[in-house]
């Protein structure tokens, strides 16, 4: 054998281990339902779920704030309507009630959604059909 | 009045450049082919006439649209959007490249440039270079063409006017409408670097472009060799840029946003850093071309998968395929099928080459042998494009998923949720392979070896750098990374912590053993030992600022309020009530309220000055004797989006010292954007960023209104301050109307002594109309807010309402990078090595031009 096979050989294998390894890293979209169902089956890896805030006449309800305001809790509604109380131990960032649609990264404990991960989607960033007069 | 003749000129212009750059690829093309000397020499000609037209063009276009935006034409769609009238001219500037069409006008006037340069420093090479470069300006133009054929719009134009863009209701009423003013610049751009950083990068961009243009040609005409001369200085001062502007970015980011770094994995960093890897390896592999085939072939492959792959992150980040997965959104303007056209064009032609010319590249079957420079050259290139194909691999899943999609099924990949897991964890292996590889490779390079003579060479620097990283690894806290990993990964992470360090630091020693006899002998060969001192710099600055970046603001309260998840709840931040000290770490913390930066005053207490109608002019409500401003004065705001955090570190008697982290509101955009101060010190960086403060928009939560008549002169409590009425003042105008007939206005002004200061309220009472109207204010930094109720002009007293509320608030995140400046100190080392390298292959290139070889 040659070396520039040996050589070959081994940028082959080592391409195939990160396909393997890094494709076991990916997350997925899942909605509430099947996240549940995941954390059920003892599965606890880090899952997007891609909603809104729970909204009543307009109003974001179901918002928890920690006195020392590190954490919170609040409530999402998942794109198949389904309601969940999700936890988020991290400050609320400021346009958070302002959001029209949130990203939450995380998984299952217990009964309550625990995001390690929050994107927001904000109205007016996207949005350049308003001209102002 | 919309201003129609500069948008035509634009159009036009644009116009002209495409046709242009079309007849000039096609005269080039012909010029290459002419056997016939003077025949060619005519055919330059006419093609470098056209190509200076489309030159002038372009110049025009980069013209017109600036003057659009100068001259705050906000009936343009580009101007509306991307700027507004308060803008100063630098970040009008960076207007220009905050929309897709500017930054593609951006790309073409930087290959006019490099064209121009091209055709002015080569003879042989003129024709069959400019034709790829040609035909890469004609669709880059096509981008910005904005014409429509047959229902399919080729390209957006960026001197479309608004009207035409936006179905508002205005327009059918007054088609001639031009809106006051503009969207403005989105605030996370409004940074000095943002002016200087895309223009580095997109030079960058466009320099890939020369060493393929070159390798094109020569696959073309057969030249399988020769092209390699010309490209390697364009190689290297294309790395040198883009490197440049990658750290440029990375730069920003650690100044301007909030993740708390410099490098976040986002796809778009990524879709830079990938091709430079592999402009990195074809640069290695162009050196070691002349004596291994291998070398050559891995050349051309290189080389043009490095352009290619800069058409492939194009696609990536203006195609809107990576959706929300990335910061840097460019809005998607409908130019995917465009793109992709481009970007599969040039991947066909390419492909086609190759294989045509393969088999007449020069092969011989010899074996490389393992103690010849080429074998550790090519080792190293072979490093580096698995480093670049584990990254784009990971970036490329919203690809993967928009191709599951087409063909039937769906794959649901979402990107890792770990970055550094997935990310820098796997990297870093590679890195310390780099650092091996760059440190010994460069033994074999200027000196024949054997076994022994290797092992001779190497023993002392391996020596050296063991017991200087053992005497690093005592002198730090090495073993206190990564505190919440246990058992096996944490003794995992140091074995790589620990490689990684010994790699480097050998890399460092191995090189500096190389560059001291060179410099006595021929300096000019200097430019690759140094560049691998700096990487090797870089590599020990990004394991320690990166591995060791501590969390300082750890909540010390042990207050914990979520009893569901205790470990859960969130301990790296610090939440401070204003002038209430708290301890972080070895510092005291204070936080002094909100400040606005202000024209040769510095930063002033917000609550201490009162806004106009002019955004740019605030009024002093008090006197400031330690910035000497006077009651009345005004001043000229610096960024008036910006707001400051007062923070107040104290740490013993004497190391004092106050970090003014920012907060951008930009009301149009509705957009809320942090940005961290910085404490530099040689040793280490302090990094700290507001998390979040209360809502400027919400009003919050205030006290039951208390009522308080007063007399001039007499004093009161509010919220347990002590305020005294001092004065009352009769308006002639409110916010810039006159008050006419019965109306009257009356302000009072009310002094309240604060912890730190006095301040003035001056609540407005008006009578329009018959009708009673109030008019508060509201002292932010006290938490109080003052009406002024009714006047009883017979016993000469006001009644003012008062209503208190929480006090001011910050959440705060502090964070230590430690030796981050040898990451910067390594940068400037390779880019030297980088221009001592370009130098040196210049002048090669010019003397065997010269001399007519080429």
């Amino acid at each position: 054998m040659k070396k520039t096979h040996i050589v070959g050989l081994l940028v082959i294998a080592v391409a195939i281990f990160i396909i393997i390894s890094t494709t076991g890293d990916a997350s997925s979209y899942k909605n509430f339902t099947e996240a549940k169902e995941m954390a059920e089956g003892g599965n606890n890896s880090a899952i997007h779920v891609v909603g809104t805030l729970k909204k009543v006449n307009d109003q974001v309800v179901g918002i928890q704030e920690s006195p020392d305001k590190l954490s919170f809790y609040f409530t999402m509604v998942d794109q198949n309507n389904v309601e969940q109380k999700v936890f988020r131990p991290d400050p609320m960032p400021t346009d958070f009630l302002r959001s029209e649609q949130v990203v939450v990264i995380g998984s299952y404990r217990e009964e309550t959604f625990v995001a390690d991960k929050i994107l927001l989607k904000c109205p007016s960033k996207y949005k350049e059909e308003e001209v102002k007069i | 009045m919309v201003h129609y003749f500069i948008g035509n000129l634009g159009h036009f212009l644009v116009i002209t450049s495409f046709i242009t750059s079309i007849i000039a690829a096609y005269t080039y093309f012909l010029a290459t082919n002419k056997k016939d000397e003077l025949e060619k020499a005519k055919w330059n000609r006419t093609a470098k006439v056209i190509f200076y037209i489309h030159g002038l063009a372009v110049i025009g276009i980069v013209f017109s649209l600036y003057w659009i935006i100068n001259n705050n034409y906000f009936e343009y769609h580009y101007a509306q959007s991307h700027s507004s009238k308060i803008l100063p001219w630098y970040y009008q500037i960076s207007c220009f490249w905050e929309g897709q069409e500017g930054s593609f006008l951006l790309w073409i006037f930087w290959n006019v440039i490099l064209g121009v340069v091209l055709i002015n420093t080569n003879k042989f090479w003129t024709a069959p270079v400019m034709t790829v470069f040609a035909l890469v300006q004609a669709f880059l133009t096509s981008m910005i063409l904005g014409v429509v054929f047959f229902n399919f719009k080729l390209g957006s134009s960026p001197f479309i006017l608004l009207r035409d863009v936006i179905d508002a209701p205005i327009f059918k009423m007054n088609p001639e409408f031009v809106p006051k003013d503009g969207n403005g610049l989105n605030p996370l751009l409004q940074n000095y670097w943002m002016v200087i950083h895309p223009p580095t990068l997109f030079l960058g961009f466009a320099t890939t472009l020369v060493p393929f243009a070159y390798c094109i040609a020569g696959l073309f005409i057969g030249k399988f060799k020769e092209w390699i001369r010309p490209a390697l200085p364009w190689a290297q001062f294309s790395a040198l840029v883009l490197g440049v502007g990658i750290l440029m970015g990375a730069y920003w980011a650690y100044e301007t946003l909030n993740f708390g770094g410099y490098w976040n994995w986002d796809p778009v960093e990524n879709a830079v850093y990938v091709p430079w890897l592999v402009l990195v390896a074809a640069i290695h592999t162009m050196i070691a071309f002349k004596k291994s085939d291998t070398a050559l072939k891995s050349a051309i492959i290189l080389v043009i998968s490095t352009f290619v792959l800069i058409l492939y992150s194009t696609f990536l980040t203006r195609s809107g395929i990576l959706g929300d997965s990335s910061v840097h959104s460019f809005t998607d303007l409908g130019l995917s099928g465009q793109l992709l056209i481009y970007l599969l064009v040039f991947v066909a032609l390419s492909i086609w080459l190759i294989v045509s010319r393969w088999s007449k590249i020069p092969t011989n079957k010899q074996e490389v042998s393992t103690y010849s420079r080429e074998f550790w050259i090519l080792l190293g290139a072979i490093t580096l494009c698995i480093m670049a194909f584990h990254v784009i691999y990971v970036t490329s899943y919203p690809v993967y998923n928009k191709v599951a999609d087409l063909l039937g099924f769906s794959l649901n990949l979402a990107p890792p949720v770990d970055q550094v897991s997935s990310y820098s964890d796997k990297q870093i292996w590679f890195a310390i392979v780099v650092a091996v590889l760059s440190g010994t490779g460069q033994f074999f390079w200027w000196k024949k070896m054997d076994k022994k003579e290797f092992k001779n060479a190497l023993i002392g620097p391996l020596l050296i750098s063991l017991a200087i990283s053992f005497i690093i690894i005592f002198a730090t806290d090495f073993f206190t990374a990564a505190p919440d990993e246990e058992g096996f990964d944490r003794a995992f992470r140091f074995l790589r912590y620990f490689l990684l360090l010994i790699c480097s630091v050998y890399s460092i020693i191995a090189n500096t053993k190389i560059i001291i006899p060179l410099f006595k002998s021929n300096a000019m060969l200097t430019g690759g030992s140094f560049t691998h001192i700096g990487v090797g710099m870089m590599l020990v600055g990004i394991l320690f600022s990166s591995g060791y970046s501590k969390i300082v603001s750890e909540n010390y309260t042990g207050l914990v309020w979520s009893t569901e998840f205790p470990e859960e709840v969130n301990r790296n931040n610090l939440l401070l009530f204003m002038n209430d000290p708290r301890q972080m770490g070895e510092y005291s913390l204070n936080y002094r309220g909100m400040r606005k930066l202000f024209k040769d005053k510095g930063y002033v207490n917000e609550s201490l000055v009162s806004n106009t109608n002019d955004p740019l002019k605030y009024v002093a409500l008090t006197d400031i004797p330690s910035q000497k401003i006077k009651s009345g004065d005004t001043l000229y705001v610096i960024g008036p989006e910006n707001t400051y955090f007062e923070i107040e570190y104290q740490e013993g008697d004497d190391k004092n010292f106050t970090l003014y982290p920012r907060v951008q509101l930009n009301e149009t955009m509705d957009m809320i954007v942090y940005s961290p101060d910085i404490k530099r010190t040689l040793g280490s960086d302090l990094y700290t960023h507001i998390r979040t403060f209360p809502d400027p928009k919400d009003e919050g939560e205030w006290s039951e209104l208390k009522e308080i008549t007063a007399v001039m002169n007499s004093q009161f409590f509010v919220n347990d301050y002590v305020a005294v009425f001092e004065g009352v003042e009769r308006l002639e105008e409110i916010a810039g109307t006159k008050l006419e007939g019965n109306d009257v206005a009356v302000k009072a002004k009310v002094r309240v002594q604060g912890e730190t200061g006095d301040y003035i309220a001056e609540p407005i009472y008006i009578i329009k109309d018959q009708m009673a109207g109030k008019i508060p204010f509201t002292i932010k930094d006290l938490g109080i807010k003052i009406t002024i109720e009714s006047i009883n002009p017979k016993e000469n007293s006001f009644v003012f309402g008062l209503k208190t509320t929480q006090k001011e608030w910050v959440i705060l995140e502090a964070v230590e990078m430690p030796y981050i400046n040898i990451l910067w100190f390594g940068t400037f080392l390779l880019c030297i090595g980088f221009t001592i390298a370009i130098r040196r292959r210049y002048l090669e290139f010019q003397k065997m031009r010269d001399k007519g070889v080429e």
